[in-house]
C-alpha cells in the first residue's frame, strides 16, 4: 500500500502537481498496481543477473560498434533550435530562476 | 525551492588550535575534467568556445524528443588515458547510467553518467590514492538576467546549451589529503599531469578543470571518520585552499559549540568568504539511477588499450627512473635526457639503433647531451673529457636546429655507431668529435668518413712508436724535464705526436708510449 | 477504380505502379482524400489520424535537412527485398518524429510540435519510396491498450465503433484494418502493435529488438520499444520491414540483422515444430471461448500444413511477466518523460502566476506537467519514480530485471525444442470502449501474451484467425451489423533473427486460414 504522504513525495520527485482530488485515486490506484507487480516477490532469483540491455546480452552483437567516432556533424541554425521554445530571450531559453 | 541556510565563516582565530580538543580535518577531492575531444560527449556537435548561445547544438544535445546519444570513442580513449596514468584499474566492461534529477540546465531531465561500473578503479597520483575516473556529460550554461519583461517582477535565466553534453571525466580521490594546502598542492600535481597527458585544456578559469571538496572533521588521533560536507566548486587554486579553510573553520566552531556537522552541499563565494547551503537535504539524494537503456556498456577491447597505452606519454619523473634503473646512467644524465624529451626519444632510437659494437648506454647519453645537442643549438651541456663536473646550459648555445637532432642530419644509427665505435677504441674521441662535425654538416655513415679521411685510430703498434721517437728526438728539452720528473712537461710531446696523427691516436696510449721510451 | 486501387495490398499496388499500371501520384491521392475525410469527420469517423498530408510529395518530399545529425551510415537503402516501395504511401504512429509534420505522441504536452529531423525508420522507408500519408492516433507516449488515451479523442474499432482498436498503435492498426492506408509504421513496448492488430483483424510484427532504429521515436520504454510494420498481410508486412532493418550509427543499440529479409513463399509447414505453452491462463481472467475456439482451430490448420504442435513446452515465468514489466517500462517511462518540463519545446502551463509560464521554476515544472500529461501517463510516471526511488530499486527495478533474465532463458530453453511458439495474441477480441479504463490492471492483462516476448527482445507477428461468434457485434452506423464476431489474432514468436522463419510460417498460415483483410474497409 502507498499513502498520501508517500505519493505526493513521489509526485515532488517526478515534479508533478496533483490537485486534492487526484491524491486519494492516485494512492489507491497505484497501490492496486503494485499488489499486481510484487508478485515477483514470489521468485527466487538469487544469483540470477540482471537483463538491462537484451542486445548486449546477445553473442551475436559487436558491442564496441556501439561507439561514434569524433567527427562533427552540423549544428541547428539557432532559429531552429529556438523555434518551439514557450519564452525566448537573448538566444537562450527563458526559464524563471532557480535560486529565485 | 527552499531558502539558502547561510553561514557566514569568520577568519580562524590566530593559527590552528593545538589544544588538546583539536580535530584533523579530512579532505577527498572531485574533480571534473572537461576533455579535449572535437565533438560532445554523446552528439556530434563540436565543442563551444565562446560562441554564441545555442549555435553548438543538435536534437540530442537539446534533449528533443526521440533522440538518442551515441557515445563518442576518443572520450573513452581519453578516460582510458587518464586511467593508465592515474595507475588505475580498467574495467573490461562499463556502464553508463541516468541520474536522474530537475534543472533548467539540464535537457533530458536525467545526467547520463557512470554509477556503480565506472570506467576505472583505485589508483593513486603521488601520495592520494585515487577511486574512481568516470566518464559523464556536462550541464548547459545558465545565465542570469536578471528582471525580464517576459517575467514580470522575478528573476529570469537564460539557457545555453552550447557546453551542454561536453565530454567530462570525474576522478574521485580517497579522502587523503589532510590541509588545504595540500590539497592545492596535489591539484597542481594533477593538473600538470593531465595536462602533459594532453586529454585536456585543464584551464580553472575557463572551466575545463573543476574542482569539489568533501571535508569532515575528526579528533586529532581518531581513525573514524566525521560527518562530511561538499564543498562544490572551489575553482582556483586560491580559492580551493581558502574555501576549504574556511569550511574547516566552520566546521570547527560547530564542533566546538557541541553540535553536529550536517551532511549537505555547501558553495564557497570567494568575495565574502562565506559558505552558504545549496540545497535542502531531501532534494538533493534521489537521483533515482538506473542502468541507460539508451547506450549499450562500454566493452575495452585489446585495440582500444593499445592505443591508450600508446597515448600514454610517459611522464618525465617516471621516464627518468627508468633509465636510473635499467640503463644504470646517473641522475643528471636521466633527468636532462626526460625533460627534455626530444633528447630521450633520441637516444631511446640510438640505442635501439643495433649498432656494432654496441655503444654503452652511459656513454651514448654523453654524446647526445654533451656533444650532439650543445652543437646543434637548444639546451645542452658542454661536454667535458673527465666526465661529470659538466653545467647545465640555461640558454641555446646558438640557434641552429633548434636543438632536436631528430632535424638534423645525424641518424640516430650513425651516432650510436660513432660511439660504438669511439668506445671500442677503434676512433679517438678526438677523431670522433671531427667524424661528429662532418654528420652534422653532411649526414652520412661514419664508417666510411673514418675510413675515408684515415681517421681510424692507431693501433699502438710500431707507426705510432717511430712518430712518438720522433716527436721525443724533437723535443729534447721536454724529454730530458720529464726524466728529471717533471710529469707535466711531456705536453708539447704528446702535442706533436697528436698534430701529426691528427687525432688518430689514442691519447692515453700516446702517453703511455711516451713515459716507456722516456723510462719513466 | 477506386474499389480495384482499394483491393490492392501494399505490395501489389508497388508491383502495379512498378509495371506502370497504376501511378504513384493516383496512388497517394486516393488515400490521402479517404485519410483525409476520416479526419475531417472527427469523432463521427474512426478518428484513426492526428494529421493527414496536404498533397503528393514531390520530389522535394524526400528532402533531408541538412541539418540533422544523422551519420553516414543512417539512412541507406535496402538493395535486396525485392522490388522498391515504389510510391506506396505510409500512414506513420503518432510518436515517430517527421520533420514539418506535427509528432506530438498522442499528447497535450506535445501539442503542435514539429520536430526539426526525421526518425530514422520514417527516413529509411521514405527513401526507399513510401512517403508519409498521416500521422496516426495513439496512447499518449504510447501507454495503454485502447488507443483511449489520446489528447486527440480515442479511435474506433472499424469493425465496431462501439469498440477500441487496441493500443498503443491503435490508430495504425484501425487504418490499415478500413482502407484508410495502404500500411502503416508503428511501435511495440509490450505489445503495441501486435495487441491492436489482433483487435483490428490485420498483420503486426515486432521485430527483434534493435533490429530498427530507435532513432527518432519518442521513447516510451528504451529497453523494449520497437518499431514495425501493421499491414493487410504478411507479404506486406515482409516488405515494409525489408527496407526498416539495419544498423543506425545514430542508436547505439541497433543493430546489423544477419538476414536479409526476404519476401515470404511457403505454402507448407512440414517440418516446423511450434510449441504451445503450458502457461496459457492469464492471472484473475481467461482466454475468452470465442478466442480459445479461433486459435485451436489455428493450430489444427498448422498440423494439416505439416507442422508439429508441441503442448509440452514451457515457460514458467511468463506468468510474471506483466509484474516484471509494469516495472521496468514505467521506471524506463518516468525518466524518459522527465523532459518534457516546459523549457525547450511543447507545453508551458500557464500557471496562477502573473504571468506567461510560470514564476518560480518548481510551479512551472509541476504545473506544466500535470496539466501537460493524462491521467495514465501521470500514474505510470508516479509508478515508475516510485520503483527507482531510493530503498525501492532492488525490490522492485532490480528483481524485475532478473525476472527479465529468467523469461529469456525460458524461451531460449523452449527454442531448443521448438522452432516457432504460438498463443493468441490477446486473451479477449476488442472491448468496448470504457469498459477497462477504470481498472488498469484489467487493461494490462490484454498484454499478457505479448508481453514475455517483447522482454526477451524476440521477434513475434501477430496475424488474424478468424473471428470469435462469441460476441454480436454492432455495425457501421450502429444499428445494422455487417455480419458477425470480432477478429482474433494469433501470434507467433520465434527467437532472436528468427523473422524469416517466422514470416514463412506466417505466410503458410495465411493462406490456410484465408481471412478476408478487407471486410472492415469503410
Amino acid at each position: 500500500m502507498i499513502g498520501r504522504d508517500e505519493v505526493l513525495h513521489v509526485a515532488r520527485l517526478a515534479r508533478l502537481a496533483l490537485a486534492e482530488e487526484e491524491i486519494e485515486p492516485m494512492a489507491r490506484e497505484l497501490s492496486a498496481v503494485l499488489e499486481h507487480v510484487e508478485r515477483i516477490g514470489e521468485l527466487d532469483l538469487d544469483g540470477v543477473q540482471p537483463t538491462s540491455h537484451v542486445v548486449a546480452s546477445s553473442s551475436k552483437v559487436d558491442v564496441t560498434r556501439a561507439l561514434r567516432p569524433d567527427e562533427p556533424r552540423p549544428c541547428l541554425p539557432r532559429e531552429v533550435a529556438l523555434a518551439q521554445a514557450p519564452a525566448v530571450s537573448d538566444g537562450g531559453f527563458l526559464v524563471p530562476s532557480p535560486q529565485a | 525551492m527552499s531558502e539558502p541556510a547561510t553561514t557566514p565563516t569568520q577568519p580562524p582565530e590566530g593559527g590552528s588550535p593545538k589544544q588538546k580538543d583539536s580535530y584533523e580535518a579530512v579532505i577527498g577531492l572531485e574533480i571534473h575534467v572537461q576533455l579535449a575531444t572535437v565533438t560532445k560527449m554523446f552528439c556530434g556537435c563540436e565543442l563551444s568556445f565562446g560562441e554564441p548561445p545555442n549555435t553548438r547544438t543538435c536534437p540530442v544535445c537539446l534533449g528533443l524528443p526521440g533522440s538518442l546519444p551515441v557515445a563518442n570513442a576518443h572520450a573513452v580513449h581519453l578516460g582510458l588515458v587518464i586511467g593508465l596514468a592515474l595507475g588505475c584499474e580498467l574495467a573490461p566492461r562499463s556502464v553508463f547510467h541516468r541520474k536522474n534529477y530537475f534543472y533548467p540546465d539540464l535537457p533530458k531531465g536525467y545526467q547520463i553518467s557512470q554509477y556503480d561500473e565506472p570506467l576505472c578503479r583505485g589508483g593513486a597520483l603521488g601520495e592520494v590514492r585515487i577511486r574512481r575516473v568516470h566518464l559523464e556529460e556536462d550541464a548547459a550554461k545558465l545565465i542570469h538576467v536578471g528582471s525580464s519583461g517576459r517575467i514580470h517582477g522575478s528573476d529570469a535565466s537564460i539557457v545555453d546549451f552550447n557546453r551542454g553534453g561536453t565530454p567530462l571525466a570525474e576522478i574521485v580521490t580517497e579522502p587523503d589529503l589532510r590541509t588545504p594546502e595540500q590539497a592545492s598542492e596535489w591539484l597542481k600535481l594533477l593538473r600538470t599531469t593531465l595536462r602533459q597527458l594532453g586529454v585536456s585544456d585543464v584551464n580553472m578559469e575557463e572551466g575545463s578543470l573543476r574542482c569539489d571538496a568533501n571535508i569532515s572533521l575528526r579528533p586529532a588521533c581518531s581513525a573514524e571518520l566525521g560527518t562530511k560536507t561538499e564543498l562544490k566548486n572551489v575553482n582556483s587554486f586560491r580559492f580551493i585552499e581558502r574555501g576549504i579553510r574556511a569550511e574547516i573553520a566552520r566546521q570547527e566552531r560547530i564542533l566546538h559549540a557541541g553540535r553536529q556537522v550536517v551532511q549537505e552541499t555547501l558553495h564557497y563565494d570567494p568575495a565574502s568568504d562565506r559558505i552558504t547551503s545549496l540545497r535542502s537535504k531531501e532534494e538533493a539524494h534521489d537521483y533515482r539511477y538506473f542502468p541507460e537503456p539508451d547506450l549499450l556498456p562500454v566493452a575495452i577491447d585489446q585495440h582500444m588499450l593499445a592505443a591508450a597505452r600508446q597515448a600514454l606519454s610517459e611522464l618525465p619523473s617516471e621516464r627518468a627512473a627508468r633509465f636510473q634503473r635499467q640503463l644504470a646512467l646517473s641522475l643528471e644524465t636521466a633527468q636532462l635526457l626526460s625533460f627534455r624529451s626530444e633528447l630521450g626519444d633520441y637516444f631511446e632510437a640510438a640505442l635501439a639503433a643495433g649498432a656494432d659494437p654496441a655503444p654503452p648506454a652511459q656513454a651514448l647519453a654523453n654524446w647526445v647531451t654533451g656533444e650532439l645537442a650543445p652543437r646543434l643549438g637548444g639546451y645542452g651541456r658542454e661536454h667535458d673529457d673527465r666526465g661529470g663536473g659538466s653545467a647545465v646550459a640555461d640558454e641555446p648555445v646558438d640557434g641552429g636546429v633548434g636543438g632536436d637532432p631528430v632535424n638534423s642530419r645525424v641518424t640516430p644509427a650513425a651516432l650510436a655507431a660513432l660511439v660504438g665505435m669511439t668506445a671500442a677504441k677503434q676512433v679517438s674521441v678526438g677523431a670522433a668529435r671531427q667524424v661528429l662535425d662532418r654528420l652534422i654538416a653532411e649526414g652520412g655513415d661514419p664508417r666510411a668518413i673514418v675510413e675515408a679521411e684515415g681517421l681510424a685510430a692507431m693501433d699502438g703498434g710500431d707507426e705510432l712508436a717511430a712518430i712518438v721517437a720522433a716527436a721525443i728526438a724533437a723535443n729534447a728539452d721536454a724529454a730530458q724535464r720529464v726524466r728529471e720528473g717533471n710529469a707535466k712537461a711531456v705536453g708539447p710531446i704528446v702535442g706533436q705526436v697528436m698534430r701529426q696523427t691528427r687525432g688518430r691516436a689514442d691519447g692515453t696510449e700516446v702517453a703511455r708510449l711516451v713515459n716507456e721510451q722516456l723510462g719513466v | 477504380m477506386s474499389a480495384e486501387v482499394l483491393a490492392l495490398s501494399a505490395a501489389q499496388a508497388s508491383a502495379a505502379i512498378g509495371a506502370g499500371e497504376l501511378d504513384a501520384g493516383e496512388l497517394f491521392s486516393f488515400y490521402r482524400e479517404r485519410a483525409e475525410a476520416d479526419r475531417e469527420a472527427g469523432q463521427e469517423g474512426l478518428n484513426c489520424f492526428t494529421w493527414v498530408a496536404r498533397e503528393a510529395p514531390g520530389k522535394a518530399g524526400t528532402r533531408v535537412r541538412e541539418t540533422v545529425p544523422h551519420w553516414p551510415d543512417t539512412v541507406r537503402m535496402h538493395e535486396s527485398a525485392g522490388s522498391s516501395l515504389a510510391g506506396v504511401p505510409l500512414a506513420v504512429k503518432d510518436l515517430f518524429c517527421t520533420e514539418d509534420a506535427p509528432s506530438q505522441s498522442g499528447s497535450r504536452m506535445l501539442e503542435g510540435y514539429t520536430p526539426p529531423y526525421t526518425a530514422s525508420a520514417v527516413a529509411r522507408l521514405r527513401e526507399a519510396g513510401a512517403p508519409l500519408l498521416a500521422k496516426t492516433n495513439q496512447d499518449e507516449f504510447a501507454m495503454g491498450s485502447s488507443t483511449e488515451n489520446s489528447a486527440f479523442g480515442p479511435t474506433l474499432n472499424p469493425w465496431d465503433r462501439t469498440r477500441v482498436p487496441g493500443g498503443s498503435s491503435g490508430g495504425s492498426a484501425a487504418a490499415v484494418a478500413a482502407g484508410l492506408a495502404p500500411w502503416a509504421l508503428g511501435t511495440d513496448t509490450g505489445g503495441s502493435i501486435r495487441q491492436p492488430a489482433s483487435l483490428c483483424g490485420v498483420v503486426g510484427l515486432k521485430p527483434t529488438y534493435g533490429s530498427v532504429s530507435r532513432y527518432g521515436m519518442i521513447a516510451f520504454a528504451s529497453s523494449l520499444d520497437q518499431a514495425g510494420p501493421l499491414t493487410r498481410d504478411v507479404t506486406d508486412a515482409a516488405l515494409m520491414l525489408a527496407h526498416m532493418i539495419g544498423r543506425d550509427a545514430c542508436d547505439a543499440t541497433s543493430l546489423a540483422h544477419p538476414q536479409q529479409i526476404a519476401l515470404p513463399s511457403a505454402e507448407r509447414l512440414d517440418g516446423v515444430r511450434i510449441g504451445v505453452p503450458a502457461e496459457l491462463e492469464p492471472e484473475g481472467s481467461s482466454i475468452e471461448d470465442g478466442v480459445r475456439r479461433c486459435f485451436h482451430r489455428a493450430l489444427a490448420l498448422a498440423e494439416e500444413l505439416g507442422a508439429q504442435v508441441n503442448t509440452d513446452i514451457s515457460l514458467p515465468h511468463a506468468p510474471y511477466g506483466l509484474s516484471a514489466y509494469y516495472i521496468l517500462a514505467p521506471a524506463e517511462a518516468s525518466s524518459n518523460l522527465a523532459r518534457f518540463d516546459g523549457v525547450r519545446y511543447g507545453l508551458r502551463a500557464a500557471s496562477s502566476s502573473k504571468v506567461e509560464g510560470a514564476t518560480d521554476l518548481l510551479d512551472m515544472y509541476t504545473r506544466t506537467r500535470h496539466d501537460g500529461f493524462g491521467r495514465e501517463v501521470k500514474r505510470r510516471i508516479m509508478l515508475g519514480t516510485y520503483a527507482l526511488s531510493s530503498g525501492y530499486y532492488e525490490a522492485y527495478y532490480g528483481r524485475a530485471q532478473k525476472v527479465r533474465t529468467k523469461i529469456a532463458e525460458d524461451f531460449a530453453t523452449a527454442f531448443a525444442s521448438v522452432d516457432l511458439i504460438a498463443t493468441p495474441t490477446s486473451p479477449g477480441v476488442a472491448f468496448a470502449l470504457g469498459e477497462k479504463t477504470a481498472d488498469p490492471w484489467s487493461m494490462y492483462l490484454s498484454d499478457y501474451f505479448t508481453v514475455p516476448m517483447s522482454l526477451a527482445g524476440i521477434p513475434a507477428i501477430s496475424i488474424p484467425c478468424g473471428l470469435s461468434d462469441e460476441h454480436a457485434r454492432a455495425g457501421a452506423n450502429g444499428a445494422e451489423a455487417n455480419g458477425s464476431g470480432l477478429p482474433v489474432g494469433l501470434q507467433l514468436a520465434g527467437p532472436a533473427f528468427s523473422e524469416n522463419k517466422l514470416l514463412d510460417a506466417a505466410h503458410a498460415l495465411e493462406r490456410a486460414i484465408a481471412f478476408d483483410s478487407t471486410a472492415a474497409h469503410v
